[in-house]
């Protein structure tokens, strides 16, 4: 086995190279599924909002596929949704438009992963944010976490006039601290 | 790192902690609970893929890709590598973006306010995807040491970010590139944070003749070992 190559921090100036126009839209008018926006905080250990961190996210589409080789349904999966999204924190926090995954069999609830970056973190952290209008004690990763912090990975459901909105902060310390996956 | 049961894909001997106090942004930075275990699901197991069309015809020469009225200023650079996994097999196909200060030690981002010059025709950020046998190469700029607060009179080695997605979820590193010989490399926390002195040494580049352009720029190479789910957990699908 080759040593993996270690990790180093993203720094604070990755904005003008990782970030475009749309990295955060994972979505385009013809795309299927209950449009939703992704939003919240990343927190630092003093319940300060970090403002120069970078979030990632990966999920299935509105019927629960991917378009990739490794999904047996690849071939079904929307070719107009993207999966992925990026976004930056600054200002109000981190903010994706999306849509509401499908569950991924053979999970019956739907999950999104997640991954931030920041100054001060030498390596990356992974996380899975799930939502909050699910019984997500039927997911297998999750009926297995500690009780006492499972609620971390739960976005809130906002029914807002201008669309669905769910909110989840990451905390990366403290009280209520974001479960972490060694990943 | 984690308690047991599933393997992460991440060898904590190499990788750096969380909490690094010397780099003093890591101390409120830092999740404090250990990392849970983690079953991969299809959802680790997939990932985004880029092809050709995502990539411009000079996103990857820096010294062209933002010029406006001539070249930028500094010591032009080839630099290239082989992205493998852990089996030392090149991975095709990963997403390799980077992004750097100028020749001064300057960053074209909003926030940074190191009293040195931008240049007009540089501004520092390329992207490209590795070939079918998982080598990359770009032309840039040598950049320079900057300063920073992390401690009276701290200042970064010269350095290339490097961000890298490979075939699935699990296969993404973000690190940086340094340069062979460099003496602020001994003061630097962000460098020394990785705890085993052999893999804190493969964020070097080498100076390397053949990549060397004679007359042009001198070529680094800087090869890659991603760590993530093997290949033989899709295989079937193919690619």
């Amino acid at each position: 086995m080759h040593p993996q190559h270690p990790s180093q921090t993203v720094g604070p100036f990755f904005a003008f190279a990782l970030l475009r126009e749309g990295s955060n839209v994972l979505v385009n008018d013809q795309t299927l599924g209950e449009r939703i926006v992704l939003r919240g905080q990343v927190l630092d250990g003093d319940n300060e909002p970090v403002d120069d961190a970078l979030v990632e996210i990966w999920q299935a589409d509105a019927g629960g596929r991917f378009r990739h080789p490794a999904d047996p349904r690849h071939a079904q999966a929307d070719p107009h949704f993207k999966g992925f999204g990026r976004s930056g924190t600054s200002g109000e926090g981190f903010r994706f438009l999306t849509v509401k995954p499908g569950p991924v069999p053979p999970s019956p609830v739907p999950f999104v992963a997640v991954r931030v970056f920041a100054r001060g973190m030498l390596i990356h952290a992974v996380t899975r944010v799930y939502f909050s209008d699910y019984d997500n004690t039927k997911d297998l990763v999750f009926a297995r976490l500690d009780p006492a912090r499972c609620h971390t990975l739960v976005a809130q459901r906002c029914e807002l006039p201008g669309g669905v909105v769910y909110r989840w902060d990451i905390r990366l310390q403290g009280e209520g601290e974001t479960i972490f996956f060694d990943l | 790192m984690s308690e047991s049961g599933h393997k992460g894909v991440l060898d904590w001997s190499i990788q750096p902690p969380y909490l690094y106090a010397p780099y003093v942004a890591t101390v409120r930075r830092a999740p404090h609970h250990p990392l849970v275990p983690l079953a991969a699901s299809l959802t680790e197991l997939t990932g985004p893929i880029y092809g050709e069309g995502d990539i411009g015809p000079l996103d990857h020469d820096l010294t062209k890709n933002a010029a406006k009225n001539g070249e930028p200023l500094g010591e032009r650079i080839i630099v290239t590598g082989r992205v493998l996994d852990q089996s030392g097999l090149g991975v095709p196909g990963v997403l390799v973006e980077i992004w750097q200060a100028n020749a001064a030690g300057r960053y074209i981002h909003k926030n940074d306010q190191h009293e040195a010059p931008l240049d007009p025709n540089f501004v520092g950020a390329g992207r490209t995807l590795t070939d079918a046998k998982g080598f990359y190469r770009f032309i840039t700029i040598k950049p320079g040491a900057y300063p920073w607060k992390n401690h009276f009179n701290a200042w970064r080695p010269a350095h290339i970010h490097f961000s890298l997605i490979g075939r699935n979820f699990s296969e993404r590193l973000v690190t940086q590139m340094y340069f062979p010989g460099d003496p602020l490399l001994a003061y630097d926390p962000i460098y020394q944070g990785i705890p085993d002195t052999k893999a804190r040494a493969r964020l070097i580049a080498s100076l390397d003749l053949e990549t060397t352009q004679p007359e042009w720029a001198l070529g680094y190479r800087f090869d890659i070992v991603l760590a993530g789910y093997d290949r033989t957990y899709f295989e079937p699908g193919g690619r």
